[in-house]
């Protein structure tokens, strides 16, 4: 269906190329799935098959490829449309009408279907997808897995044989991943479309791949059966990391697969009992919120929310889309609205607690430090080194203060590098240093790790641990389980404004299977939540099990 | 609500109790746009014939009845409020204006001001002084008059989506409709990023003005559009936007000179019209010339683009209705101010109280038509059957597979 042949894209003279001699096929009805770390070329994989690379992006393509018979060096992308359908990773940007109906008619109109098909089509569609009661509902009123699955169906309507999909999990909360990854297996599998589909968090697609491509980011692409794949590669979801530990051979794949051999890790593990979380902090809370209420015309975001957060400690913020939790985030720290309620932050040496609301803003993040979910909305300078010196100046700062700060979060980011050049994880660590250098006790992150490879999470793990153990309370937002479950010392869940569960980690994850992380599901009912917990069990005696 | 909820009861009553014919017609679907807009210009042509205020208030009354019982929820429908509104300013200014700049004019003297001398090369202005009946009530007419046009526009604007408008566009002007219907949905996403960034500024505890604030919040939601723009013009090219036939090269060309050539004549015939020393084959020849190359051109062009158009708005009957009684209105109108000119322009001095006349209360009658005879809109969440039974409770339990049906509007705020 899809064929590669030697292709190599340049898009500059001197840089290296994003993809070096690449030879694949991709046969009809597979679902593929692209992986590497951020900037190893994955979008430039996906925009070659329909000829956006190079006919939209600029670039040169050497080699050719060909999709369904025909050689996208002479059809351009407009003329492939019929064949491979394109979801970007921001559904709402790629949106050209405004309603769910509009949209989902919108290519057929291209390509000058007769209106009785299209009626036709577009019902079949609505079905397939389960938005049959959305159809006429603007779009920019859906919700993240709405919208998701709204911009899968108006390219499936033009009958694609090949579906193209760019991160379309990322933005989503658990279970709205888990819908729009329904429907993506239903289509492989009842329609044999073929799809090709590029993730970060593998944990989520890998168990449904039928082939991996792994990108090293060399310009070289690994392809083959995604157990062997992972099997050699440095990125992989904890359900690997857990086999890789016990020895199993294959790794495996769904949490199914792993809780069929993991007996005997059981056993092994059945007299242990992972480390005790740390002791609830007996101190008084270094800011609290107390019947915090957000309204918005038509909704009321947040509900009466109480909220404490304490020095030296993490807590994990999750809740699906829209559920409030970016509102409370924003009414904490003064800048959003907050219609009622109270929050006092301790402003230490025994001066009097203060509320950031009533602070101007150059003080109030003194108190109370906010990551937004765009951070790149906070930069507007040139360079690294120029937003550095601005952050030390508007809060009066020994100068170097920004600097080093971003050099202990991202050793070596180079100064003269315009902001919007950076990686998503080096933007964020940017950020965080900028926001960082007026010094807050409290910080709260909202969804930071949004397009973040493993190893970026990796360390931005480490970062948030470092900023705890300096003596900073610190609230992220997130929809990522397994970075909460490895991250965390307290869970809050909201739902439609209100908490529904707040405890501790363990607590709140072991609770429910939407929440709870692979190895948690693997292990059960034992309370084990990630594998470096199993690791310190198992101790040094790395023994097969 | 109530006007909807009638529509519905009308529509499901229709069968059994009214004459058979109309409830097809009367199903909830949206009218062809441009019956509303011809209407809405009928009640405007009525009212730019007419001073009398009664007749006037009618025309405002009834636009803002049928607004009110065919609307829908759409953003543009909500904006009539800002018309009224509007039109209110409108009559104020104009009635301020009088008693300002008052001629003085009238025998029923309403108050007196002091008068504020002006120098002597402002003659023929006064500012202020004896304030008349008749002065205020002739802004006050004028105003009116001026105000209900407006809101006869207002009424379309809200009845109309204009974005079904613009898809009306003949098939050669396709790129340029569909170029104004992106442009029209970037303006509120510019709103949407500048306030998103203006609030994301505080956080670096930047509040001040100026420059520097305005470069601040300029950059990244230009970078922001910038981002979005290209991202829009990927997914539209990877759509199949701007596919065309395969055209012969000689076709091509002749079709750019036809629709050239043609606007070229048009230019010039219309000049020549209006240049009455001009010779006389510059005048309307060459204006019909022109129009008819440049339509060939038109329709050479709109054979290259090949699209069809999903639930394409049809002139049926409800809509030659529709567009009638707004004609109706505007012909009775001016048929009365041919029978009693007088009565449409009530003299203001002497003071006369306005009169309604039976064939006037026709006009009206037949403009207040479309309240009942175009078919109630759709989509409107009281049309649809109520969904009993939806288990709220589990909308709010945290592991319901499945989004929320309600989420804060905008995302993350």
């Amino acid at each position: 269906m899809i064929t590669f042949d030697r292709v190599t894209v340049r898009y500059s003279d001197d840089g290296p190329p994003p993809l070096r001699e690449v030879s694949l096929r991709v046969e009809e009805g597979e679902l593929c799935l692209v992986a590497g770390r951020t900037g190893a070329g994955k979008s430039t994989l996906l925009r070659a098959i329909n000829g956006l690379v190079p006919h939209f992006t600029g670039g040169t393509l050497y080699g050719s490829v060909t999709v369904d018979g025909r050689d996208t060096r002479r059809h351009p992308p407009r003329d492939l449309a019929d064949v491979v359908g394109v979801v970007g990773q921001d559904p709402l940007s790629g949106f050209v009408t405004d309603t769910v109906e509009e949209e989902l008619a919108y290519g057929m109109e291209q390509l000058a279907l007769p209106a009785a098909v299209m009626r036709k089509r577009v019902e079949e569609t609505l079905d397939l997808l389960g938005i049959a009661e959305l159809r006429h509902r603007p779009l920019r009123t859906l919700s993240g897995g709405q919208q998701q699955r709204v911009a899968i169906g108006a390219v499936l309507t033009t009958h694609p044989r090949v579906l193209v999909l760019d991160e379309p999990t990322s933005a989503l909360d658990p279970t709205a991943a888990e819908d729009v990854l329904a429907a993506v297996t239903r289509l492989v599998h009842d329609l044999g479309v073929t799809v090709v589909l590029a993730e970060h968090r593998l944990e989520r697609v890998v168990q449904y791949a039928d082939r991996l491509l792994y990108l090293p980011g060399d310009g070289r692409v690994v392809d083959g059966e995604p157990a062997t794949v992972l099997a050699g590669v440095d990125l992989a979801p904890p359900l690997v990391e857990l086999g890789r530990l016990a020895g199993w051979t294959p790794l495996p794949l769904s949490v199914r697969d792993a809780r069929r051999r993991a007996g005997a890790l059981r056993q092994r593990l059945a007299d242990t009992t992972p480390p005790d979380p740390p002791p609830a902090p007996g101190t008084t809370p270094v800011l609290a919120a107390r019947k915090i209420v957000v309204r918005y015309p038509g909704t009321v975001a947040v509900a009466g929310v109480d909220l404490d957060l304490h020095r030296g400690r993490v807590v994990a913020l999750m809740g699906r889309n829209g559920s409030g939790k970016s509102s409370l985030l924003w009414a904490v720290q003064g800048s959003g609205p907050r219609h009622r309620g109270t929050v006092t932050v301790d402003a230490g040496d025994g001066r009097d607690p203060v509320d950031p609301k009533q602070l101007p803003a150059g003080q109030a993040r003194r108190h109370v430090g906010l990551v937004p979910q765009t951070p790149g909305d906070l930069l507007y300078l040139e360079t690294v080194d120029a937003e550095c010196r601005q952050a030390d100046r508007e809060t009066a700062a020994a100068a170097g203060t920004c600097r080093s700060l971003l050099d202990r979060l991202a050793p070596g980011l180079p100064g003269d590098r315009h902001p919007r050049d950076l990686s998503e994880g080096q933007r964020l660590a940017l950020v965080l240093a900028v926001q960082l250098t007026a010094a807050p006790p409290v910080v709260l992150l909202d969804e930071p790790t949004r397009g973040l490879d493993y190893l970026a999470k990796r360390q931005f793990v480490a970062l948030v641990r470092g900023l705890a153990a300096a003596g900073r309370a610190v609230m992220v937002a997130t929809h990522d389980v397994e970075l909460v479950a490895t991250l965390a010392d307290r869970v809050v869940v909201m739902a439609d404004g209100d908490i529904v569960a707040d405890g501790t980690t363990a607590e709140v994850m072991l609770a429910s299977p939407a929440f709870a992380p692979q190895v948690a599901k693997v292990l059960a009912p034992a309370p084990w939540l990630t594998v470096e917990q199993v690791t310190a069990a198992l101790g040094p005696t790395r023994e097969p099990a | 609500m109530t006007e909807r909820r009638d529509g519905v009861d009308a529509a499901a009553a229709a069968p059994g109790r009214g004459p058979r014919r109309w409830s097809a017609a009367r199903l909830p679907r949206g009218l062809h746009p441009g019956a509303w807009w011809l209407w809405a210009l009928g009640l405007a042509t009525a009212a730019s014939h007419t001073t009398n205020p009664l007749l006037l208030a009618l025309l405002v009354a009834v636009a803002a009845l049928t607004v009110l019982r065919r609307r829908t929820d759409a953003p543009w429908a909500l904006a009539f409020r800002m018309y009224l509104v509007l039109g209110a300013v409108i009559i104020t200014m104009r009635v301020v204006f009088r008693i300002v700049f008052g001629g003085g004019q009238g025998e029923h003297l309403l108050v007196s001001l002091p008068e504020i001398p002006l120098p002597e090369w402002a003659a023929g202005i006064r500012l202020f002084g004896p304030v008349a009946v008749e002065q205020v009530l002739g802004g006050f007419y004028d105003g009116l008059r001026l105000a209900t046009m407006l809101v006869c526009l207002g009424a379309a604007n809200a009845l109309a989506n204009p974005k079904r408008l613009l898809k009306a566009v003949p098939g050669a002007l396709y790129a340029v409709g569909t170029a104004v219907v992106v442009a029209l949905s970037v303006a509120p996403q510019l709103v949407e990023s500048v306030l998103r960034v203006r609030r994301a500024r505080r956080l670096r505890g930047a509040t001040g003005r100026g420059m520097r604030a305005l470069r601040g919040i300029a950059l990244p939601v230009l970078a922001d559009a910038l981002d979005r723009s290209l991202a829009l013009a990927a997914a539209m090219d990877s759509r199949g936007y701007g596919r065309t036939a395969a055209v012969p090269a000689g076709q091509r060309a002749a079709t750019g000179a036809l629709v050239l050539g043609g606007l070229v004549g048009v230019c010039a015939g219309t000049y020549g019209l209006l240049d009455s020393t001009g010779s006389g084959y510059l005048g309307l020849p060459m204006l019909l010339t022109g129009l008819v190359v440049a339509v060939a051109g038109m329709l050479l062009a709109g054979r290259r683009v090949r699209r069809s158009r999903y639930r394409p708005d049809r002139w049926r009957s409800a809509e030659l209705l529709v567009a009638g009684c707004g004609i109706a209105a505007a012909a009775l109108t001016m048929l009365a101010g041919s029978v009693t000119p007088e009565l449409l322009y009530p003299p203001v001095s002497p003071l006369t109280w306005p009169e309604v006349t039976p064939l006037m209360l026709l006009a009206v009658t037949a403009a207040a038509g479309p309240a009942w005879l175009a078919p109630p809109p759709p989509g409107s969440p009281s049309t649809r059957p109520p969904t009993v039974g939806t288990p709220v409770g589990a909308v709010a339990a945290p592991t319901r597979t499945g989004d929320p049906a309600t989420s804060v509007p905008g995302g993350h705020p």
